[in-house]
């Protein structure tokens, strides 16, 4: 049944109450379950063996000794993986990643795995699995790697997007070219031109619970999978693609997740864990340590970009390129794509162009973290923004704003924007009291903007009333930052019940019909227009009942405020049904009462913030504090406040840590030197202030509460807004990421 | 490897286990008595996902032995709320929207509780270093440290009442 | 209609950056670009977006596409 997904510019009865979450009793009693907190009778240990070296040829894996050892039930090599990709490359890059196929591509990369009958015993067999590696060249910077130089990571890569076509392997997967205009044009007009080279290392998503599953599957091919993950219909369909099983014979299960930032999406390790499950015929519990989520799971790319900007001296800008360097890990990625893509998204401009390069390096293989390659592309733009603000003597919220892309400007990345929100952001900030604070000795203060997309996708719900009137809603978007919440709210406010009827759950891959993975700031929106729809379909329902009850026509039946009512003179005699008393009659009307909708979200609406952010620097530490955060962004409606605002204090949180101090440092001998919490160090709770929010409520015209997504642009502008704090505190400008304080001193030392 | 056999105390609940010498607290915990509510976040004392009280002292259970735990009497997130009622911290939690995926809850509710029994009235600075060893990567701590204010607040009336 | 597109989704249109197209549709209108140009159904099949009057729509093909909208292909994008 096909529903109108217009902007209806209803008034709301709960919509937009900060009500209490229906899971959130199981989360702070620790009842609640995750990844690693399921178990099952006769479980086996799962742990893998993972390859030492940056780049080398396996020789040969000898896992004799390793089988010997009492308590040890399967093992697994590349060997135990027949090749079911049927040619996709993307598939078999995953599998490769999932176990080395005779080459390890990185420090981290899985060579063995085996399951046994507890930890101690697993890590033993570990021990004396024998592997004889050759050593191979390595390469870890984004820069270097492109260099007709150095070790190519896999010798089938051609560029493309190169005229004419590339007959020699490179390490630079691909190139993109977006834009319009002529920049030589735009440049020779422009009477201040301003050019950087910038440079962002690479960070985690850093979600505090490590990757865990339990897994099973029997010799028949049919198994379960308990996992922590974004999207289980995806694994699912993963796990059967690469094992070679039948999908619907493969239950997953989503646990709750503890954090995810896109670094859930994909599998790293799950595929292992059934193939260790079958060879066993047991069920077999893998949980990745926190070495092994920052070495084989996957962080966001590191990046090298060049920046040009020109603008006459009235302050509007004439011509903007870039250049932009992404690695991708040891496989392909699109996300230098993405930079290039986002780069000047914010701006209304005549001459653009971007380039994107993707580049191969032996590094664990990238994963989108939220807003992927936005942040760096931001870094970059923002910061020579500033330089050209301060070169016209302008003020960089007014150079902003006279230059901000509106409705009718075309986007750097093409299409013409409809109606969108950097103006009122921008003009937001300008009157924001935090631009009014005072600022002291050694403290600098940045604004920045940030532009990211908002996704759809595929998604399914059911909708039940149950015989006492309550309702259960049951989702198939795994719920990362509390949606539950927002989507009980806009059930309950189709149904014109109360919130406390309503209890949402996350249903498995056997209980619904696909739904896409939770990314691309889709949860609430996608899924709160699925329940939309599904209540309206149980709405439909309950009105022919009602209708049936009366012995009257169903189009003389209204929904109102909960109840059923009919219309007309004629039916005044008629009390109203409520939903509670439709629902207790409902097995002599015609059985359960059901609401259902499959529907393909689309339309989610572009997403624009800008930040302000005070520092102080220790001009003898190179130490930053934060003073002053302010997020100001359009979330189109907001469902539920307290979880939106929650979205833009963690994306910012998250900027924040990667601007300062967070990091990946590779060793010489290209392995990874931090890889633990203590040495990448992401923000502790006496590193922040409170962090001030904004909500503006433009509606989005394509849904019809108007929600737009909100959940990842807020780390778009973090890196840009602290590089100009920083940059106007020490009087430097800063071009590195993160700005760590040896950099900063660095930076100070230079300069003088 | 032989077991010790260890006799404590849980959420005030007499307990006995046998686990191998080297194994942590936190591991018996999770998986010898099922109290899933501590974490591994790190396993090396890092994030303080897996936070208990030992002895009324704010402990990361992976950098505490099993055995350590003999004649000792430990705290951790289950034992929180008493008599079925949830404590005023749990409730903070929720109506202040202090938790958006929720796994580092249960090591913040532990630390928080064991900051407001030494500091019954804790500055905002206060409350941020007692908590530095408890990482959260979804919410910028900013709600965390609106409850506990507010939790702080509640408690300081129950006791005077 | 026309259907602009740029960066490497050129390369299977001989890089033009503008295809002449017919259809209702957001379905429609891909079909007949690869009527046109069928070296682009590879890049279809790892996924596009298809932005119409500056709106993006990454999975619904039945989307309809008003007359005289200006559509642009886009690659296929993610989030985290």
């Amino acid at each position: 049944m096909p529903y109108e997904t217009d902007y209806t510019n209803q008034k709301f009865s709960v919509i937009g109450n900060r009500v209490n979450r229906p899971d959130g009793v199981d989360k702070v009693t620790g009842r609640a379950r995750y990844g690693a907190d399921a178990s099952a009778a006769g479980q086996l240990v799962g742990k893998i063996l993972r390859s030492p070296h940056a780049h080398a040829l396996i020789k040969k894996i000898d896992t004799s000794k390793a089988e010997k050892l009492p308590g040890v039930k399967a093992i697994v090599t590349g060997d135990d993986f027949p090749d079911f990709t049927g040619g996709n490359r993307s598939l078999m890059d995953t599998l490769e990643n999932c176990m080395a196929r005779g080459r390890a591509l990185y420090d981290g990369h899985a060579v063995a795995a085996v399951a046994a009958v507890d930890a101690q015993t697993a890590n033993e067999a570990l021990k004396l699995i024998k592997v004889t590696y050759k050593k191979l060249p390595h390469v870890t910077d984004v820069d270097e790697a492109m260099k007709p130089s150095a070790p190519v990571v896999h010798d089938w890569i051609r560029t493309a997007g190169i005229e004419p076509a590339p007959t020699t392997a490179s390490n630079i997967s691909q190139r993109n070219e977006f834009g319009h205009g002529d920049i030589d044009v735009g440049f020779a007009e422009a009477d201040v031109i301003i050019e950087k080279t910038f440079k962002t290392e690479q960070t985690h998503q850093g979600y505090i619970e490590p990757h865990a599953c339990l897994a099973t599957l029997g010799p028949d091919g049919s198994g379960e999978l308990w996992v922590t993950t974004q999207g289980h219909f995806t694994f699912r369909n993963m796990c059967a693609s690469l094992l070679g099983l039948d999908v619907a014979k493969l239950k997953v299960t989503s646990s709750e997740i503890g954090g995810g930032f896109g670094g859930k999406t994909h599998v790293w390790m799950e595929p292992v864990a059934l193939q260790l499950a079958r060879k066993s015929n047991r069920p077999v519990k893998l949980v990745m340590t926190r070495e092994e989520v920052f070495k084989a799971t996957g962080p966001t790319s590191s990046t090298s970009v060049d920046v040009k900007i020109g603008a006459k001296k009235n302050g509007r800008i004439t011509a903007a390129s870039a250049e932009l360097r992404y690695q991708s890990g040891a496989f392909p990625g699109m996300w230098g794509m993405l930079g290039a893509m986002t780069s000047f998204a914010c701006y209304d401009l005549k001459h653009v162009k971007s380039v994107g390069y993707d580049v191969l390096c032996n590094r664990p293989k990238v994963a989108a973290y939220r807003a992927p390659s936005a942040p760096m592309a931001a870094f970059g733009v923002e910061s020579v923004i500033d330089l050209l603000a301060a070169e016209l003597k302008m003020d960089p919220v007014e150079f902003r704003i006279k230059n901000a892309a509106k409705k009718g400007t075309r986007a750097s990345y093409g299409p013409i924007y409809g109606p969108i929100g950097i103006g009122p952001t921008l003009e937001a900030v300008k009157n924001h009291p935090h631009m009014k604070k005072r600022l002291g000795k050694n403290q600098g203060r940045g604004v920045a903007c940030g532009f990211w997309f908002n996704f759809g996708g595929q998604t399914c719900t059911d909708l039940n009333i149950g015989i006492d009137g309550s309702v259960n809603l049951t989702v198939g978007t795994v719920d990362v930052g509390g949606s539950r919440a927002s989507l009980a709210l806009i059930a309950a406010e189709e149904l014109g019940v109360d919130y406390d009827q309503v209890r949402v759950t996350i249903g498995d891959t056997s209980s619904l019909g696909h739904n896409d993975t939770t990314e691309g700031s889709r949860g609430t929106f996608s899924s709160g227009m699925a329940t939309i729809f599904a209540a309206r379909n149980a709405i439909d329902v309950m009105k022919q009942r009602a209708a049936d009850t009366w012995g009257i026509p169903v189009e003389q039946v209204v929904w109102e405020e909960g109840v059923a009512r009919a219309k007309g003179r004629q039916n005044s005699n008629l009390p109203p049904l409520s939903l509670k008393e439709i629902a207790a009659k409902s097995p002599r009307t015609g059985g359960p009462i059901a609401g259902h909708n499959e529907v393909v979200a689309d339309g989610a609406g572009v997403s624009f913030a800008s930040h302000i952010c005070d520092v102080e620097v220790d001009p003898e530490t190179g130490s930053t504090r934060v003073i002053r955060y302010t997020v100001v962004q359009d979330a189109g409606k907001a469902i539920h406040p307290d979880y939106v605002e929650g979205q833009f204090q963690g994306g910012a949180a998250q900027g924040i840590g990667w601007a300062l101090n967070e990091e990946y440092i590779y060793g010489e001998d290209g392995t990874l030197q931090n890889a633990g919490f203590l040495d990448y160090r992401i923000p502790v709770c006496s590193d922040l202030p409170f962090i001030d929010t904004e909500i503006l409520e433009i509606p989005n015209p394509n849904h019809p509460y108007g929600v737009r997504g909100v959940g990842e642009t807020s780390i778009v502008p973090p890196l840009a807004a602290i590089g100009n704090a920083v940059s106007n505190a020490v009087g430097v400008r800063m071009t590195h990421v993160p700005m760590s304080p040896p950099r900063i001193l660095k930076a100070i030392e230079d300069a003088q | 490897m032989s077991g010790v056999t260890v006799s404590a105390k849980v959420n005030g609940d007499a307990v006995q286990y046998v686990c191998p010498p080297n194994e942590s607290l936190m591991d018996v915990l999770r998986n010898r008595l099922n109290l899933t509510g501590v974490k591994e976040g790190c396993g090396t004392g890092d994030c303080g996902a897996c936070s208990v009280t030992l002895d009324d002292r704010l402990v990361c259970s992976c950098l505490v032995l099993g055995a350590e735990a003999e004649g000792r009497s430990i705290g951790t997130v289950e034992g929180i709320s008493q008599d079925g009622e949830l404590h005023p911290l749990q409730t903070a939690f929720i109506d202040h929207a202090a938790l958006q995926c929720g796994i580092c809850t249960p090591g913040f509710l532990v630390a928080a509780k064991s900051l407001l029994g030494r500091n019954p009235n804790p500055s905002e600075e206060e409350i941020r270093y007692a908590l530095a060893g408890n990482l959260c990567r979804c919410t910028g701590y900013d709600k965390i440290v609106r409850a506990v204010q507010s939790a702080a607040k509640v408690m300081r009336k129950q006791k005077k009442s | 209609m026309h259907i602009r597109l740029s960066g490497i989704l050129c390369q299977a249109t001989g890089g033009a950056s503008t295809v002449e197209v017919s259809g209702a549709t957001i379905g429609d209108i891909l079909t007949s670009l690869v009527q046109k140009h069928p070296a682009i159904q590879e890049h279809l099949d790892d996924g596009v977006a298809v932005a119409v009057n500056g709106e993006i729509y990454r999975d619904r093909r039945d989307q309809v596409i008003p007359e005289g909208s200006e559509v642009f292909l886009l690659p296929r994008i993610e989030g985290g």
